[in-house]
């Protein structure tokens, strides 16, 4: 139940991160979810999107350092410590994050959140076996 | 036979067999320009120098060197000497730093072009069966016609491309099949980040078996890079327009140094703060006589270039002329930074070895408060894993460990988008040096 996410590396140079999003926007792409890791050179946007083929070939397309990566789209309970469980059961599992954001949208009551893990597979098995639900592909996109 | 059949036989002859030719050549144009340059006949008239005393050629270290400046002192035919209308042929650099120099050949002069060009061509493997695409610029720079003179005496094809229109050289390279790559070395480079990306073509598949590069220095780790990319052996030419232009001096496939065209051009390494002759083997700026040129004749002329020379035979073709290192850098690229020489060749060296950074660079020098900083901007490849800020972090620091290791200075290192460093047709500029523009 992997998900695709879009990654762009983007030096830190002014409307760089507008570009990005107006290229989209007149492709008709919708974001689903983004967060920027940014440090002092250099910053990476990472987005959930609805058709994530055609955004990454028309980023690539037009000389953006563009990847695609599995993530998992994680269903948490919307109300205090919902996300904390999820992450006690990677936790339990010795399982590392590296790095979590959360959907604009919610997917029913519930809140919606994009997991790397390290190790994927695991990461996959240990958070199905612990009943949380992953959302599919398909779900996701269409959001 | 053709000419440069016979001058062949040079290449074969070891000093001492060839030192007889040498100083009876060096005598006659040391008489030739006390007789027809005016500023060589001050300049031996001031140091009381005979040119029928000249009898050994150590004594060549008597004589002054000719610089640059010298012929922008005398821009544009100060230094000719021959008659305007025993030129045939007229050249000249940019003049990006000041006047151009201006370079002419007489119809002799052209001849030993043309021989020194072919020799180099067999040099590298090549024969008048090879199909040679030239892409080094036509025009006033030497490149373009030296190789395309190398064609004409050997009786191989040329493609006349010149520089520019990549998309189209490339069609060209697929349709004329050439055996032979001419360029400068980030060009070819550049060359086949087209075809890959832009023609959906495999470089490494196409009929090309040499390539050719010059004009600019380039490491072992470019030449690597050269020959997988291109499914070629990559060899090195060396040459400057005021000695003649490409065809001083050729690699052989042995890659074990160039070899210099020693009946033509007399090499000497000196060191360049004293202008003493260094001992074989020495590392020092590279200083040609031209023994034989006709309309532009120089004495101890200083190219900048940095190498070392040696006088043993080649083990890989059996040569027996002397051959230069491959240039280290130039004296004038030379990058002083908080008192350390730093060559852009060596920082190549380094990146070209590490996965994940593109050979595509450039170095920026600037100063704060009285401190010289060295940053390095590198792209990365389009394949790197950036998705990490961790990994690109990890990258960042070996680039600069590495780099530090090598230069023994501090630098910064900034890694950069795939393709946002611009891509040049010619000479590819490496080093932004800021220090001049700001105050100190």
């Amino acid at each position: 139940m992997r998900v695709k996410q879009i990654s762009v590396f983007l030096e830190n140079k002014v409307g760089r991160l507008s570009e990005v999003t107006r290229i989209l926007g007149e492709e008709g792409i919708n974001i689903r979810a983004l967060s920027i890791a940014d440090t002092t050179e250099f910053g990476i946007l990472r987005m959930i999107v609805d058709k994530p083929d055609s955004a990454y070939k028309v980023l690539k397309d037009k000389g953006f350092a563009t990847s695609m990566t599995d993530v998992l789209a994680v269903e948490v309970e919307d109300k205090p410590g919902g996300l904390a469980k999820v992450l006690e059961i990677l936790k339990e599992a010795g399982i590392n994050v590296e790095y979590v954001y959360a959907f604009v949208t919610p997917s029913g009551k519930n809140a919606l959140v994009v997991i790397r893990v390290e190790k994927m597979e695991e990461g996959e098995k240990v958070l199905t076996n612990a009943g949380v639900r992953l959302l599919p592909p398909e779900e996701v996109y269409a959001l | 036979m053709e000419r440069w059949e016979k001058e062949r036989e040079y290449e074969y002859l070891s000093k001492e067999e060839k030192e007889k030719l040498l100083i009876e050549r060096m005598k006659s144009l040391l008489r030739r320009v006390y007789e027809k340059v005016l500023y060589y006949r001050e300049v031996m008239k001031k140091e009381k120098l005979d040119p029928e005393k000249f009898s050994s050629l150590s004594d060549l270290k008597y004589f002054p060197f000719t610089t640059k400046d010298t012929l922008r002192e005398h821009y544009p035919f100060g230094l000719f000497a021959v008659p305007l209308e025993e030129v045939v042929e007229l050249h000249a650099s940019s003049g990006t730093t000041g006047k151009p120099t201006v370079v002419g050949y007489t119809r002799e002069d052209i001849e030993i072009w043309k021989s020194v060009m072919a020799r180099s061509v067999v040099c590298a493997g090549g024969s008048s069966k090879d199909i040679i695409h030239n892409a080094y610029g036509y025009g006033l720079f030497t490149g373009g016609l030296g190789f395309h003179y190398a064609a004409l005496a050997l009786g191989a094809g040329v493609v006349p491309v010149s520089s520019g229109g990549t998309k189209r050289q490339i069609s060209l390279i697929m349709d004329f099949k050439p055996t032979i790559l001419c360029c400068t070395p980030s060009y070819a480079l550049y060359l086949a980040e087209v075809a890959r990306e832009e023609v959906g073509i495999n470089p490494a598949e196409t009929s090309l078996r040499i390539g050719i590069f010059g004009a600019e220095p380039w490491s072992e780790g470019m030449r690597k890079a050269l020959e997988k990319e291109w499914g070629i052996i990559a060899l090195d030419v060396y040459g400057l327009s005021e000695i003649i232009g490409p065809g001083v001096a050729m690699e052989c496939p042995g890659k074990v140094g160039l070899h210099v065209w020693d009946d033509h051009f007399y090499p000497e390494v000196i060191d360049p703060q004293t202008g003493e002759v260094l001992e074989e083997g020495e590392e020092g700026e590279l200083v040609f006589t031209t023994l034989t040129k006709e309309a532009l004749p120089l004495i101890r002329y200083r190219t900048r270039d940095i190498v070392s020379m040696s006088w043993e035979p080649c083990p890989y073709c059996g040569r027996k002329t002397p051959r230069i290192s491959r240039i280290k850098g130039r004296t004038d690229d030379m990058l002083i930074i908080r008192g350390i020489n730093v060559f852009p060749s060596q920082i190549e060296s380094v990146i070209t070895e590490i996965p994940g950074v593109a050979p595509h660079y450039q170095l920026v020098v600037t100063r704060e408060k009285h401190l010289d900083k060295l940053e390095i901007q590198i792209e990365m490849t389009e394949e790197f894993p950036f998705d990490e800020v961790r990994k690109v972090e990890e990258l960042e620091r070996k680039v600069k460990d590495e780099i530090e290791s090598v230069l023994g200075l501090k630098v910064e290192v900034k890694l950069l988008e795939p393709k946002s460093i611009q891509r040049s047709m010619g000479k590819a500029k490496r080093v932004i040096d800021k220090r001049k523009e700001g105050v100190e």
